[in-house]
């Protein structure tokens, strides 16, 4: 498996050296002062180098590393999606129990496997005991308006972030050992499919998916973006249990889902009247602005795998 | 106070006053926005909103080392020095300035203990509310400290400081911080124009600083 991985990092070093490399030529052939989608693109492609440092020590500590790193990126993403909600003063302890006690508890079931509570503790427990709560600190003022927020920000940010290290408790057969592989196969082609869309969006974009939400994403941008990155999944199946096609169909399936979870996180931005979730990542926003696709797609190549593939 | 005594002092109040601005900044992420005004070294007086204990903690900490030890909170003096160890976080760990609001001696004149600290030349963070806020209101009317001490010491600036989400992230009568990113928008320098009433600058320096919330509530 260190081999694998070995051969992946050394990839995305390549593709990011190339990307820097071709940032730098169209800079310095490019008028001053630089248009800011070029200072925008050096900006992303240096955060990316930061990105794919922080992941690549995740990987050398492996399960404790991405374990630790996912429940850092659910507390990021958790607290900017309640930074822009509507909260209330009796909110207050629900709020510190979404920080300090679902996110440590989702995390410790997916550390020790648990998967029959993993799958119901948010959407079940929590969702019952949080508007419970709530309705007991007798504060009725937009109620409805508060706890649906508040169970959608434990719903996306700690629940469907916690897939990805809850990948690692799979039992894959003839697969033993290398499922820290699924995560690199999930975050290469769901985070690659988002740089595809938007480069091949940049280069051909001309009719607009959804202008009411989302101005900057095409079907051009889509369709060269989910074919390659499909293409991409193919190229990766020799560090996974799929077969090419296979490999080729969940990229699929998973890069849709990325897709449509883009297109949600722009409606809920624009929604509350922001252009970036946070200002976390310089040219690139908050950390939800960079997961929003990972989010939405690994809950779903988690059951995918988990259905198809293991006993 | 002994020589081993004070340097002991001096490097308790340094590691609070980093340590804190280093956990302010863990559990907010706050960020300044310099809207109108740029970080300096010159003699101030950051006039902000106030809901949270933790106002002046966040503002602090968007100042630089330098300018963060010469910087002191102005705080009540009938809450914070109610008791001995009240009065040491305040005075000694925090090093704010203690005032007191129902001031009977001349001695405690809180106009008279503010132009003494800002006369060593070092700068203030006031709160011209005069209370934390509790209201649905976004921002109380002020009181005159702010007025007077701009008539008493012009050269000094006075610079509109809008605390955001402080009263989400630490509301009155809570101890556990809730982790929302915080910012803090510094505007403008306000100065007294002259011939201007009391009344007249004090509600123009309201309307200065409500004027620099990024996320005005809305209405719906």
């Amino acid at each position: 498996m260190r081999h694998d991985i070995s051969i992946l990092i050394i990839g995305l070093f390549v593709v990011l050296t190339t990307a820097s490399i071709v940032a730098a030529i169209l800079s310095a052939r490019a008028p001053k002062p630089l248009s800011s989608t070029l200072v925008n693109l050096t900006q992303r492609i240096n955060a990316w180098w930061v990105m794919v440092a922080l992941m690549t020590v995740a990987f050398f500590f492996g399960r404790y590393g991405l374990t630790i790193l996912f429940a850092l990126i659910s507390f990021a993403s958790l607290r900017e999606f309640v930074t822009l909600t509507h909260t209330r003063r009796s909110d207050h302890w629900v709020l510190l129990g979404m920080f300090g006690i679902i996110i440590p508890f989702q995390y410790w079931l997916v550390w020790t496997a648990w998967y029959g509570l993993f799958v119901i503790f948010i959407p079940v427990y929590c969702f019952l005991l949080m508007p419970a709560i709530t309705a007991l600190h007798g504060d009725t003022e937009r109620f409805l308006e508060r706890i649906a927020a508040q169970q959608w920000a434990v719903m996306i940010s700690v629940y469907c972030v916690s897939h990805v290290p809850a990948l690692l408790t799979l039992d894959v057969p003839g697969f033993e050992g290398r499922n820290l592989l699924l995560i690199a196969f999930l975050i290469i082609v769901v985070q690659g499919s988002d740089v595809l869309q938007y480069i091949f969006g940049k280069l051909f974009g001309k009719h607009r998916f959804s202008p009411t939400v989302s101005p900057s994403k095409t079907w051009e941008g889509l369709i060269g973006g989910l074919v390659s990155a499909s293409l991409l999944g193919a190229l990766l199946s020799f560090v996974t249990p799929f077969s090419p096609l296979q490999a080729a169909f969940v990229a699929f399936v998973i890069c849709s889902m990325g897709f449509l979870g883009g297109l949600v996180a722009s409606a809920i931005k624009r929604d509350q009247g922001v252009k970036d979730w946070g200002h976390l990542i310089e040219g690139h926003g908050g950390m939800m602005d960079r997961t929003d696709s990972l989010i939405f797609a690994a809950p779903i190549f988690f059951h995918i795998v988990r259905y198809f593939w293991t006993v | 106070m002994s020589k081993l005594a004070l340097k002991t002092f001096t490097l308790l109040q340094t590691v609070t006053s980093v340590g804190l601005s280093a956990l302010a900044w863990v559990v907010t992420g706050v960020r300044p926005i310099w809207n109108g005004s740029q970080p300096s070294d010159r003699q101030r007086i950051y006039f902000a909103n106030h809901t949270s204990h933790g106002d002046f903690i966040l503002l602090s900490a968007c100042l630089s080392e330098k300018e963060r030890a010469i910087t002191h909170a102005v705080a009540a003096g009938e809450y914070w020095g109610k008791s001995r160890l009240r009065r040491f976080i305040a005075e000694d760990m925090l090093s704010s300035v203690l005032i007191n609001r129902q001031w009977t001696k001349p001695e405690e004149n809180p106009i008279e203990i503010m132009l003494s600290v800002l006369d060593q030349g070092h700068s203030l963070i006031l709160f011209p509310e005069g209370t934390r806020n509790m209201t649905e209101e976004p921002l109380l009317p002020f009181r005159s400290g702010l007025y007077n001490l701009s008539m008493a010491r012009p050269e000094v600036e006075l610079i509109p400081c809008w605390i955001e989400n402080m009263s989400r992230v630490l509301p009155k009568g809570q101890f556990l911080p809730v982790p929302l990113l915080c910012r803090v928008v510094f505007g403008a320098p306000v100065t007294v124009a002259p011939g201007e009433e009391r009344r007249a600058f004090l509600d123009r320096a309201h309307a200065t600083l409500l004027a620099l919330n990024p996320r005005p509530e809305r209405d719906d």
